[in-house]
């Protein structure tokens, strides 16, 4: 109950958003699209977090998703110059513009709804098609072959025999995106997103839930002990492969509805890699995880480090002096933290030990010491920029977001293999109660169940 | 006929060299840690961008060797980091810190060249053009099989005949017994990357002299096609990867010759669902692991 209210508040709070002046554009995108990438991810987590399946195919699906429903929804009047290259090309109908001609702004959303679950269908059935060689495969070698799929799917898009429905490699545009949405003068680009993707990721929720759900599970734990207790393996693999693939589909068309474009070549084999880090951050096996890894992970890429890809010059030496404290001191800090480390493993930097012999001898402990001249050549550095009449920053210039970005990502992979949530779940509920002052729960609850 | 054939079966040949190049660093990580280092692509692609700058400043004769050693040094280096701290862990969080390393490592190019594509510098000799049997082709067509073969010999010369080698051998059969045995198990896959590393950097330069530029994502799809190869071969092992490598290069000649261009990609997914359906183990693969 407690978390069904908070989701319409949810949704009011985004309708207030999209609709006060003021509120940054950025904030917005971030929303919508960080809306999307949680779908994607609940949708490749239930495969790979809850079933055990190791699947990279999430792209192709996606793009299956976004091209059924760009084709079926782009006005006829349009037709014709999109599909410039291929005479006669389209469908010579859309979903979405008969519909609205026939009931007006109700027919919109009901087009809308019915082009995502078409989208989605298309997917599960390519994904049951898929499935049915490439299941018998395990762990990485389902890895490589549903990559491989996905990458043949970008390919079977682009072919130039079927330009005229798929307009081979050209953009498609001009299809019912989320800014068409109004409810008289209050827009809902940013409601809409939120809406389609919380109610499929409830749908993933209750079915991990149900008793398919356990099954899931079970086949994720050991499979030989799910099969003795009368589970159906290929049967459960394929409906969570199918099912999984279906939400990548609505996903790629809710993509196509935000970026009002389509182009076979950005479902790339990275961004199935993106959406896999945002499982492993948010927490293979946990559905908030996958939610809550989404907006950081697209408001950290597109947001929050943007400040990173700007050359930027500090205005005075002040300023300069400050920013020259901070970093030395960061340095520093973590300097003192690793060697410590080191200590107390009982590996500082050099060490008197006695050699089998029964002389002394130093014994070096030589990532330490890499350490060491690291931080000193830093430092060194820092002293040499505050002295230098230089005010620009080093570094920071185009790409530079995406690599600070990417170390994030591999420090997270490398020493918070849990991810924000583990396999455990962000209870709203618990969270009320504790923010009302039942603090005998808060230890737990608020904190994320990090335990 | 055979004048039609020709050309396609030379180009085949030498796609497939480098194919095999790449496809042998796969095969030998993972007979060894059951791993497969996505990151191997872009170490790669690292190799390729690392000879333009190199041959910008200074001779050939310099800059090959030193592109050769800074490749290894980066592959270990990836080992190093990315790979050692997971040693315990289960094999899926190996898997995705490489898929993090080889995202990491494309970003980071992407930084270092601004996104643009660079020119390969042309290579004397290797890039001159030859005619065979009338027909014309840049003479690292020729090479590639050659230089492929006569590497591919001195590998296994090494993993049969040395010590390195016996210990690489026991370690990919079995990581326990190996270690009990005295193999230090960190050098022997250390030097895993090595070799690995070392060959993807001669497969780069064979490669990119054939493509004139290089971008930050283009070597993720031969390295995908490399480790296809590996598996086709039988994982694990290096004349069967060299097999697979050259038969990929050759199929995927052909239907580019066919005017399939859009599916000779696709061509090289299929052929590894069909192989892991039917011969999970490979051509010349042992029948060790658990695959299907």
């Amino acid at each position: 109950m407690v978390t069904v209210v908070l989701l319409a508040a949810l949704l009011a709070l985004m309708l207030l958003l999209d609709n006060l002046p003021g509120v940054p554009s950025m904030l917005l995108t971030v929303l919508r699209k960080g809306a999307i990438y949680a779908l994607v991810a609940v949708s490749m987590n239930l495969l790979n977090g809850f079933t055990g399946l190791f699947s990279l195919g999430q792209a192709g699906f996606m793009l299956l998703g976004a091209y059924t429903y760009a084709v079926l929804t782009i006005p006829v009047g349009s037709q014709a110059s999109i599909y410039q290259q291929y005479k006669g090309g389209g469908v010579g109908f859309s979903i979405t513009e008969s519909l609205t001609g026939a009931m007006g702004g109700f027919g919109t959303l009901l087009g809308v709804v019915i082009c995502l679950i078409l989208a989605g269908i298309v997917a599960g059935l390519f994904a049951y098609l898929i499935g049915l060689p490439v299941l018998r495969l395990k762990s990485d070698y389902l890895a490589i072959a549903t990559l491989g799929f996905a990458e043949i799917l970008r390919a079977l898009i682009q072919y130039t025999k079927l330009g005229p429905i798929t307009n081979g490699s050209n953009l498609l545009y001009g299809f019912t995106s989320f800014s068409d949405f109004h409810l008289g003068a209050l827009k809902l680009s940013t409601v809409m997103p939120f809406l389609f993707s919380g109610l499929c990721i409830a749908v993933v929720v209750l079915l991990i839930n149900s008793t398919y759900g356990r099954a899931f599970k079970a086949i994720r734990d050991d499979e030989v002990a799910a099969e003795a207790m009368g589970i159906n393996l290929a049967r459960h693999k394929r409906m969570s492969f199918v099912i999984s693939s279906f939400f990548a589909g609505i996903s790629g068309a809710l993509l196509a509805m935000y970026q009002a474009s389509v182009q076979a070549v950005t479902f790339k084999a990275a961004m199935t890699y993106e959406i896999l880090l945002i499982v492993v951050i948010g927490g293979i096996g946990s559905i908030t995880g996958s939610v809550v890894a989404s907006f950081l992970f697209v408001g950290c890429s597109e947001w929050w480090l943007r400040f990173l890809d700007n050359e930027t010059t500090l205005k005075n030496f002040n300023a300069k002096l400050i920013f020259a404290i901070v970093f030395g001191l960061i340095v520093l800090g973590l300097a003192v933290v690793i060697l410590r480390r080191d200590c107390k493993k009982g590996l500082p930097p050099l060490r008197r030990i006695t050699a089998p012999g029964g002389g002394k001898r130093v014994r070096v402990n030589w990532s330490a010491i890499a350490s060491i001249v690291l931080a000193v050549a830093l430092l060194g550095w820092d002293v040499w920029f505050v002295i230098s009449p230089n005010l620009k920053l080093p570094l920071l210039r185009s790409g530079f977001r995406m690599v600070v970005f990417s170390v994030v990502i591999m420090i997270m992979v490398l020493f918070f293999r849990r991810g924000l949530f583990g396999d455990s779940e962000l209870d709203p509920a618990a969270l009320w109660d504790s923010l009302r002052g039942r603090r005998t729960q808060s230890g737990r609850s608020a904190g994320g169940d990090r335990r | 006929m055979a004048a039609k054939i020709l050309p396609y079966l030379l180009g085949g040949i030498s796609v497939g060299g480098q194919y095999a190049l790449i496809a042998i660093g796969y095969t030998m990580v993972y007979g060894i840690l059951r791993l497969i280092n996505f990151a191997h692509g872009d170490i790669f692609t690292v190799a390729g961008f690392l000879m333009v700058y190199a041959a910008a400043t200074m001779p050939l004769y310099v800059s090959v060797p030193l592109v050769i050693v800074l490749t290894i040094l980066l592959g270990v280096l990836v080992e190093k980091v990315a790979y050692r701290p997971l040693r315990t862990a289960p094999r899926m969080s190996v898997m995705i810190s490489a898929i993090g390393m080889s995202y990491l490592l494309q970003n980071l190019m992407w930084y270092v060249t601004g996104g643009l594509a660079k020119q390969y510098p042309t290579l004397p000799w290797v890039s001159d053009k030859v005619t065979v049997a009338g027909y014309s082709t840049s003479r690292v067509t020729l090479i590639t099989p050659i230089l492929t073969v006569v590497l591919v010999v001195a590998l296994v010369a090494l993993i049969k005949k040395t010590k390195v080698g016996m210990a690489m051998r026991a370690a990919s059969r079995d990581f326990e017994t190996a270690q009990l045995m005295g193999i230090k198990l960190n050098s022997v896959i250390s030097f895993t990357f090595v070799v690995g590393s070392g060959l993807a950097a001669v497969g780069s330069m064979l490669y990119f002299s054939n493509y004139a530029t290089v971008t930050p994502t283009v070597g993720a799809m031969p390295g995908l096609k490399a480790f296809v190869a590996a598996v086709f071969g039988g994982i694990g092992s290096i004349p069967g990867a060299v097999i697979g490598g050259f038969i990929i290069g050759i199929c995927e000649s052909f239907i580019k010759g066919t005017g399939l261009t859009t599916f000779s990609d696709a061509f090289t997914f299929a052929l590894l669902i069909v192989i892991l359906a039917v011969k999970p183990t490979g051509l010349f693969g042992e029948n060790l692991t658990e695959k299907v």
